[in-house]
């Protein structure tokens, strides 16, 4: 047996008996809790009717460049926290429509590869900010760590939206530019399918 | 062991090893309707074969006819067919809908097996038509008091993953061998379309 075999050997056994140990199960977060910003970057990453539009913002961001990118990657996380503080005021908020709406629109303009300006991209993130934020700040509490929980979600949306817009922006090869385009299509026809749902 | 495949092969295990200890929480109540909705609708498209043949035939069509179609029938068809889903889903009716699919099978495989090249436009048209009644048969098929996002998300991205299959199979186009191989599959793909047609009038 070889000197790596017996440090392998060694390290799966370490591993194996690392594995006995005994860890708390954990299968009632409720009632521990992992804290309002844990809790607002959770809500966003586990909510696709916010996480997909977002994706579909940064992907949009992306296939137009750098700026473009550089600004939804500042004014999506800023809007939507505006937008959740004007929501915790509110009483409550239908939106599911308008959601439709969000997917339809902006994966279009990523399956269409879209042309469009600076200024439109960036009323573009700017409503659509507004908007989620606004939808999630109504079913926050403003008197329960309710901002800490808005923090989270600002967070969580501006490294999801680093994410998607600086994998996009680099890609030159035809086929990786296509595959965004096709994820726009399919953002798009979800956002149908929502439609005929929310209308049924 | 000093090989490079078996040093890759070690860490990877130890790897594997190390995601085991990573203790989940149990999730024994699932929200209701949410994950299971998503997988329905993932398993939905690929449950009917008279789909999965359309849909493969769409990949194979587009590769044979290379770019652009290879790209613009796969972002057009998931469109086109959610549109003919909300149509199902709406209740809009829509008459000879199995015969629609059964003739997509028949006229797709046909156009693989003679590896047909009309226009783009034509090609997108066709495809677009039959999407409609693909997406409607699907829409009308949904359950009720499942989560539609989710639900839907699954449901497109099983269609695409079958087109992409579809492309990914109809690459060896590029050779010889492979020309003769997807006008094979074309043939069987039309002659399932029959069947199918012949079970709808059965």
């Amino acid at each position: 047996m070889t000197r790596t075999h017996t440090h392998l050997r060694r390290v799966l056994l370490l591993v194996a008996a690392a594995s006995l140990l005994p860890i708390r199960a954990e299968a009632h977060l409720p009632t521990i809790g992992p804290g309002p910003v844990y809790d607002g970057i959770f809500h966003f990453l586990l909510s696709p009717e916010d996480l997909i539009p977002i994706i579909a913002l940064s992907l949009l961001g992306g296939q137009r460049g750098a700026c473009f990118g550089r600004r939804v990657l500042w004014i999506v996380p800023l809007a939507w926290f505006a937008g959740g503080v004007l929501g915790m005021f509110a009483v409550a908020a239908r939106g599911s429509a308008l959601t439709c709406v969000s997917f339809l629109l902006l994966g279009g303009l990523v399956a269409a590869n879209a042309k469009v300006s600076l200024r439109l991209i960036t009323a573009l993130a700017a409503f659509l900010g507004f908007f989620h934020g606004y939808l999630n700040g109504t079913g926050i509490s403003r008197f329960n760590d309710g901002t800490y929980a808005l923090v989270g979600l600002a967070l969580a949306v501006f490294v999801v939206v680093a994410l998607f817009t600086s994998f996009v922006i680099p890609l030159r090869r035809q086929w990786a530019l296509i595959v965004v385009r096709v994820a726009g299509s399919w953002i798009a026809a979800s956002g149908l399918l929502m439609l005929g749902w929310a209308l049924r | 062991m000093n090989r490079p495949s078996d040093t890759t092969v070690a860490r990877l295990m130890m790897l594997f090893c190390t995601l085991l200890l990573y203790s989940q929480a149990a999730q024994a109540h699932v929200n209701k309707g949410e994950a299971v909705s998503f997988l329905s609708g993932l398993k939905h498209p690929i449950s009917g074969l008279d789909h999965v043949v359309a849909m493969i035939a769409v990949g194979h069509w587009g590769a044979q006819l290379g770019a652009p179609a290879v790209w613009v029938l796969p972002v057009a068809f998931p469109m086109v067919m959610a549109m003919g889903g909300m149509l199902g889903l709406l209740g809009v009716p829509l008459p000879g809908m199995e015969i629609g699919i059964a003739a997509s099978a028949i006229l797709l495989g046909t156009a693989v097996m003679m590896e047909l090249r009309p226009p783009l436009a034509l090609a997108a048209a066709l495809v677009g038509f039959f999407a409609i009644f693909h997406g409607y048969a699907h829409g009308s098929e949904l359950p009720a008091g499942e989560s539609g996002l989710l639900y839907s998300i699954g449901f497109v991205m099983a269609t695409g993953c079958l087109h992409a299959t579809g492309i990914s199979i109809g690459l060896v186009h590029r050779w010889s061998w492979g020309q003769h191989a997807l006008r094979v599959v074309g043939a069987a793909i039309a002659l399932a379309g029959i069947f199918f047609m012949w079970k709808v009038f059965a």
